[in-house]
């Protein structure tokens, strides 16, 4: 059992969900209520990630992130790292690859209320920010919490973007699902056993927290 | 009328034409009525902040909400509104979503107000339910306490009666009536019921096509419109070409030739003589002649013809004569069911009623194409008359 892999493992997802939910909260907003041009763009963009082969988004990613790239060149110029082969570039990556698993879910609950209801909000004398925290984001937790759990049991599981980008770099950027690809090719059978029962039981948990959720939601009708 | 509170006009080509001007005192309820897509509730949503209009004005007492250069936005206009549907928070319980309006205060101001709100809307005892626990007239009310939590400087109501059945709207709009008299509000109340505008609303703005007609008392509006569209709108039916014969100002009337009729009218000195005028008479204002004993009233404008149509409407028989016999012209009369049934009316009986003078109304001329009457108003399915 690879501790430290797991550990990383969570140590990315938490991290990818507490920059990510913020951002699909905003970018799944405005795919819900506003009209503008180029939406149709911008939504296809979100849902290529479910897909695009992993290790062709790793790819470009990585070419992305390239130490010679602007992006690369970037990043070192503000944090002294790079990106590839990094924890930060495999937290950049993770977002990217979660986008439709963050923003769908929110799209559609953001979609179920009604405007009028975030008009009342606004009639009551309620700022954005104010509707947003006392009416939006209570009425759309269902949306939020699947957000959540998918981006989470999706981050712990990815393994082509994973390794395109990150590389195997014990407690830097060996996850749970490379580690378990590891003790298969050193033949390490129980080790692998072991690392793959926890990941399905983590994913198992996902799925019905979800169905759960949205079974509770349809009661309330 | 007193110092108008909110001042109105809104104009826009697209994306729906808009061309609308009212005023509202404080105190005053003003409904506005039109078909669907009149522009009624964007209206409404305008003065509330919740649309632009290009070009508008909006000015509440020495407010101005939106102008050339200002648009206010709907957080800071102190407005209730009361949606068609409510638009209740789902997740608050009653209390809760009216304190939601009430903004910063201590939490026992904030409940001790909230609960008075609902008290003032009949809701003591309910304070902790869900919207979804609350019936339809309960959500309503609800919806009027959260309104009304702002303090408004102005009250709009859109269609606020339409989502109940028929003994709750009674009742909510009696409880409305009696509300009013507490608040000393520009009250705007959008609904496409004549009935409803004429029994709660002290004037009456009627709107098609985003266009504001004409303005005035409910009943004084409904029986005087100033033209053929807005006497359709409004549901006057009789409505027919005449001539005006003369005018004879000193007797206070007008004379209009109709068929071989010379009708005596309220004096309308506007009209010339031999001018084609369109003239209308509401059913109210036909009385039956008795048909056992003529009586003095008679000779007001007496019109005779034979029932074409008579069905069970209500406490009314809604009464079709055919002038002097005639397929073509046709006056459509409201007895009450007793005199209907005490003078055996039957189809194919000859009649004889008055037009009362008062009733009379002229209008300028225009073509009038043979169709129903106000076809937005669903009226409901007519009875047959039972034979006794």
């Amino acid at each position: 059992m690879d501790w430290t892999a797991l550990a990383l493992s969570l140590r990315l997802a938490a991290a990818t969900a507490l920059v990510l939910l913020p951002l699909a909260i905003l970018a799944a907003r405005e795919l819900a209520w506003r009209r503008f041009a180029g939406k149709a763009v911008i939504e296809t963009l979100v849902a290529l990630p479910l897909v695009l082969p992993p290790t062709v988004l790793g790819y470009y990613l990585l070419v992305a992130f390239a130490p010679a790239s602007a992006l690369g060149r970037a990043f070192a110029a503000l944090t002294g790292g790079t990106l590839a082969f990094s924890f930060a570039g495999l937290l950049a990556a993770s977002i990217i690859f979660n986008l439709p698993f963050a923003v769908q879910p929110l799209q559609r609950a953001f979609e179920a209320i009604p405007d009028e209801v975030r008009e009342a909000g606004w009639l009551c004398g309620m700022s954005g920010w104010r509707t947003l925290w006392q009416v939006e984001l209570p009425l759309a937790w269902p949306g939020l919490l699947s957000a959540f759990v998918l981006t989470f049991a999706h981050t712990l599981g990815e393994f082509g973007v994973v390794l395109m980008v990150g590389g195997n770099i014990p407690g830097e950027t060996r996850t749970a699902a490379i580690a378990i690809y590891d003790r298969v090719q050193e033949l390490d059978d129980h080790g692998a056993a072991t690392m793959s029962a926890l990941l399905l039981a983590i994913s198992f948990v996902s799925i019905v927290v979800i169905y759960g959720i949205d079974r509770a939601r349809r009661r309330r009708g | 009328m007193a110092e108008p509170a909110l001042r109105v006009r809104l104009a826009q080509r697209a994306p729906i034409p808009l061309a609308v001007e009212f005023e509202c005192a404080a105190g005053e309820l003003l409904a506005l009525v039109g078909p669907s897509g009149s522009g009624k509730t964007t209206t409404l949503r305008a003065i509330a902040g919740l649309v632009r209009p290009r070009e508008a004005e909006i000015r509440c007492h020495d407010e101005v909400w939106q102008d050339a250069g200002r648009f206010v936005a709907p957080q800071a206009r102190h407005v209730g509104l009361v949606f068609q549907h409510y638009a209740l928070f789902p997740h608050m319980s009653a209390r809760g979503n009216v304190e939601a309006a009430l903004g910063a205060m201590p939490a026992a101001a904030r409940r001790a107000r909230a609960r008075s709100l609902l008290e003032l809307v009949h809701l003591a005892g309910l304070e902790d339910r869900l919207p979804r626990a609350l019936s339809g007239g309960q959500q309503q009310r609800v919806a009027v306490a959260r309104a009304l939590a702002r303090d408004p400087k102005v009250l709009l109501l859109d269609e606020p009666f339409s989502a109940v059945d028929q003994v709750t709207r009674r009742r909510l709009q009696r409880e409305l009536a009696q509300l009013r008299q507490r608040l000393n509000l520009p009250i705007v109340l959008v609904t496409h019921d004549l009935e409803e505008a004429a029994s709660l609303a002290d004037r009456m703005v009627v709107l098609a096509s985003g266009e504001t007609l004409q303005a005035g008392p409910p009943f004084e509006l409904m029986a005087r419109p100033r033209n053929v569209q807005i006497a359709r709108l409004v549901d006057f039916r009789n409505l027919f070409h005449g001539e005006i014969a003369r005018q004879e100002a000193a007797a206070g009337r007008t004379l209009v030739r109709w068929l071989g009729y010379t009708l005596e009218a309220v004096s309308r000195p506007e009209f010339g003589p031999g001018e084609r005028v369109c003239w209308g008479v509401l059913p109210a204002h036909c009385i039956l002649h008795r048909r056992d004993r003529p009586s003095r009233g008679e000779r007001e404008n007496p019109i005779a013809g034979v029932i074409g149509e008579l069905v069970r409407f209500g406490e009314n028989a809604a009464v079709t004569m055919r002038v002097d016999g005639r397929q073509d012209t046709e006056l459509q009369l409201a007895i009450p069911l007793h005199v209907a049934q005490r003078n055996r009316l039957a189809v194919g009986v000859e009649i004889g009623v008055s037009l009362l003078q008062d009733g009379i109304h002229l209008m300028p001329y225009e073509p009038l194409e043979r169709r129903p009457a106000a076809t937005w108003l669903a009226g409901p399915v007519d009875q047959p008359l039972g034979e006794d």
